[in-house]
């Protein structure tokens, strides 16, 4: 065993011992795993949220893509600040509806506001669909980490079936407090690593960013304005991208339950005003790809970079560190992946489609069950068909953000019928698949997923303007809807 | 609307118009500052801005919205 493998471990086994002794002293109940008891304040809303939003990706996508892509990458640093813009006016509002109907889940809040359990079920299973994919993404990343920082003695399934036993045990106790807890440990890790490499990278090279720069501009002399290395991301596709990746961000199923999570409706906004700080640490990983791509010209990975690098500077302990990092970063938003996608399936699949009825501990188990049954199917994925789900990956981000206008005009316009929102579904999650599956992605030098937002929120505008909703237009619209909240 | 909230609206959408409608704008490598390509630079300035902005809108909604709204 060497040194590296032996830190990675400890930092796996320690922090799933965290997020299991976050259940200390409460009770488990539905609401209480799904939501936290709807009692976090600032510190904890910051960790969740922080630790949904940077996944493996942060560590191996952006540094990957500044490599072999460059300036497009960009993106990535400002999408959050813009989703959090938005945030700031759109959850406080969610948390309120929230809170007064005792919402758990995003189909909760469909079902609520357009008094319709099939739109809850087919959003449940639209959220379901885009989530697993996300998910398989965390296993293959995890493995790549630990595959990498062992030095290859330990193959990268037997890192993510040890991660993901590990990954279920807190989220089956713990649910989303697990999450949180881990979350904390995982965000500190994680910030000194990304400071650490970024800052001293380029000083043990170049001896500085400045003077990375310019060498990088000397030898890539495009490489750091759009369209960068590529020859489909020009300005108009980085701008295209930003409005669907910002209204897109708080859609995932996970990131909107957040909101639910928090204990009042400042604590959302006081964490959207200092979240777009947590952005300005991507531009040290981006710079650890750009220094990779002047170090380690050609590799055959681009996504390998940032460890590739790390492999050559630093001491194996470090790596461990590193690795140790990269895997809770992947283990923290694979819990809440898993606990929601779950949660969805129980509550507003079988609960709302199947069984009325079922009392909210009933709903629990199913979810814990699923918990197990999730992870499974994810592992068996991650292992034996890696590749199948790339095309569903490649169209999550676009996919969820479709529930954009629905949820955008359910807060705040009272004309909003249930019909319009099923019509700019289905034409924008239609327009997304086909547009992507048959290789017009980006078209017009637009992000498709642009496109079909935008047909979206046209149509989703006009049908309801041609008509009424009586069933919304109500008086007793206000009221729960049955079934659709537990009582706290 | 309330009044806060508009000045929050206004307030919100400068990181827009900055970040994204302005971006061909700042599309280019020249004047390196601090180092860094122009590009990047008016990413980070902004990115970095953008808290104080949401800041002010806060602060905005306290002094010109309701309490009862506010909350």
């Amino acid at each position: 065993m060497n040194t590296a493998l032996i830190i990675i471990l400890c930092v796996v086994i320690v922090s799933s011992l965290i997020g299991v002794f976050a259940r200390r002293r409460v009770k488990m109940n539905l609401e209480m795993w799904t939501v936290g008891g709807r009692r976090f304040g600032l510190v904890m809303v910051w960790f969740l949220m922080a630790g949904e939003i940077y996944t493996t990706f942060t560590f191996l996508g952006a540094s990957g893509w500044a490599y072999s892509r460059g300036a497009p990458t960009f993106y990535i640093i400002i999408y959050g600040a813009l989703a959090y813009t938005i945030s700031f006016f759109l959850l406080p509002a969610i948390w309120r509806l929230g809170k007064q109907h005792s919402l758990h889940t995003q189909p909760d809040f469909f079902i609520q506001r357009y008094r319709s359990p099939a739109l809850g079920i087919a959003v449940a299973v639209i959220g379901v669909v885009f989530m697993i994919p996300y998910l398989q993404l965390q296993l293959t990343g995890l493995g790549l980490i630990v595959h990498e920082a062992s030095n290859r003695t330990i193959s990268a399934n037997t890192g993510i079936i040890i991660s993901f036993f590990l990954t279920c045990l807190f989220v089956y106790t713990s649910g989303i407090r697990g999450s949180a807890w881990v979350s904390g440990l995982k965000n500190v890790m994680m910030i000194v690593a990304v400071l650490v490499v970024g800052f001293s990278v380029p000083h043990i090279y170049f001896g500085g960013i400045g003077p990375m720069f310019q060498k990088l501009l000397q030898q890539h002399p495009g490489h750091l304005v759009f369209p960068g290395a590529t020859t489909n991301m020009d300005v108009l596709w980085v701008m295209s991208t930003l409005l669907l990746f910002s209204a897109g961000f708080y859609m995932w199923p996970h990131s909107f339950a957040a909101a639910f999570s928090a204990k009042n409706a400042e604590t959302l906004k006081r964490n959207a005003i200092i979240m777009p700080f947590y952005q300005l640490p991507i531009l040290l990983v981006l710079i650890v790809g750009f220094t990779a791509l002047l170090v380690l010209p050609g590799l055959p990975n681009g996504d390998l970079s940032f460890l590739a690098l790390v492999n050559k500077t630093y001491p194996a302990w470090f790596m461990g560190f590193v690795g140790g990092a990269g895997a809770v970063t992947a283990m923290v938003p694979a819990s809440v992946l898993v606990l929601f996608a779950s949660t969805l399936l129980a509550k507003n699949v079988y609960q709302t489609g199947f069984n009325p009825g079922a009392s909210p501990e009933q709903v629990m188990k199913l979810s814990r069950f699923l918990v197990l049954a999730i992870t499974a199917l994810a592992l068996l994925f991650a292992i034996y068909f890696p590749k199948a789900l790339v095309q569903l990956l490649l169209i999550g981000y676009d996919g969820v953000s479709q529930f954009f206008p629905a949820v955008v005009f359910g807060l705040f316009w009272k004309r909003i019928r249930a019909l319009a929102i099923w019509v700019g579904l289905a034409i924008g999650i239609g327009l997304v698949a086909l547009l992507v599956m048959s290789g017009h992605d980006p078209l017009w030098g637009l992000n498709a997923g642009f496109l079909a937002l935008a047909a979206n929120f046209a149509l989703t505008w006009l049908v309801s303007m041609i008509g009424a909703d009586k069933k919304l237009r109500a008086p007793m619209a206000s009221d729960s809807v049955p079934g659709v909240g537990t009582s706290a | 609307m309330q009044k806060g909230t508009k000045y929050a609206l206004l307030l919100a959408s400068i990181p827009f118009i900055t970040l994204v409608f302005m971006l061909p704008l700042a599309n280019r490598i020249e004047p390196v500052i601090l180092g860094l390509p122009f590009l990047l630079f008016w990413i980070l300035v902004w990115v970095f801005l953008t808290p104080f902005i949401l800041l002010l809108a806060y602060l905005m909604e306290r002094r010109f919205n309701s309490k009862e709204e506010g909350q």
